[in-house]
């Protein structure tokens, strides 16, 4: 369970990162304990799960990934986990999930794909449902991004020095 | 335009910035350079707006909040209004109109399920949203995103 300083630590954390030499310290100090006392946390929540990463999330179109297609697979129960593995051992696939279906839209099994163009894009579908035997797909282009940011969690212990 | 030495730099800390109490001069020496040139371009990169976000990512299953995946049939005349009213929603981090059969697609994640139940419930009845669905996950295979530049 998290107690008020595991929310505080994540809440300012999900701050600017300063980029200066020492980060940790100057993150230390907003937070209010000492350098030594964040990494050890830090640590522990990579080991746990909770943080997921250190470091940076791009602008996939100003590094040159413009297209993006969200894929969603119909996958037999049964092959789920294989499917799964395969799939997200492919660099261009970013996100792999599988889901809970719904009556009116059976796709149980969901991949992001990241390339430089949707012609691109349709050929890595292709070579995916290749190397798995899935034929059952939609590849859903996105034409408008209304919103993508990063969530505050726990933003109530954010506030003050 | 990123240089070569910039993507080798990202390449370096998309996911793996260290954690010790000088991070930069750690990149700074497997890019045999010195810490304050790999300082420089970070900011330059992040002011650029090549860098979306720098820092901590945490996972947001294992802080307890729930999340899912929702696609919904929007009328296109009535797109904006509803695309701006879920965006409304902080715990609604993705939201991209599509193409297809159902034309909006968005990520939401809720300290608790029936948090999550009353805002789907909120958005399902806007005035030109035709049918919702939720999506939720079953398992994660993969959740990083990193490029190799």
């Amino acid at each position: 369970m998290l107690d008020n300083l595991d929310k505080r630590i994540i809440a300012v954390m999900q701050g600017e990162f300063p980029l200066i030499a020492e980060p940790y310290k100057e993150l230390a100090r907003r937070i209010g304990i000492t350098e030594h006392q964040l990494l050890e946390k830090l640590t522990e929540y990579r080991k746990t799960g909770k943080l997921r990463k250190m470091g940076v999330v791009l602008r996939h179109r100003e590094v040159g990934y413009a297209a993006n297609a969200l894929c969603a697979w119909l996958v037999p129960e049964a092959r789920l986990k294989e499917v799964g593995q395969l799939m997200a051992a492919y660099t261009i696939v970013t996100h792999c999930y599988s889901r809970i279906p719904q009556p009116q839209w059976p796709y149980n099994f969901y991949t992001m794909l990241h390339a430089h163009t949707r012609t691109e894009c349709k050929a890595l579908a292709a070579e995916l449902a290749e190397a798995t035997g899935l034929e059952n797909y939609q590849l859903l282009f996105s034409t408008r991004e209304w919103k993508k940011t990063s969530m505050t969690y726990f933003p109530e212990y954010a506030g003050g020095e | 335009m990123l240089t070569n030495f910039d993507k080798e730099l990202l390449n370096l800390i998309q996911t793996r910035l260290p954690l010790e109490s000088r991070p930069f001069l750690i990149v700074a020496k497997l890019l045999e350079v010195d810490e304050n040139t790999v300082i420089e371009r970070l900011s330059w990169l992040k002011d650029h707006g090549y860098i979306r976000r720098f820092g901590a990512f945490f996972d947001s299953t294992y802080l307890g909040y729930v999340s899912t995946l929702a696609a919904a049939k929007v009328y296109p005349e009535q797109m904006t209004e509803v695309a701006q009213a879920i965006n409304a929603y902080a715990g609604v981090t993705h939201n991209y109109e599509r193409d297809g059969e159902y034309n909006l697609w968005f990520t939401l994640l809720s300290a608790n399920q029936l948090e999550q139940d009353q805002i789907l419930a909120a958005i399902g009845s806007l005035p030109g949203v035709e049918a919702l669905i939720s999506l939720p996950a079953i398992e994660k295979y993969k959740v990083s995103v990193a490029f190799n530049l």
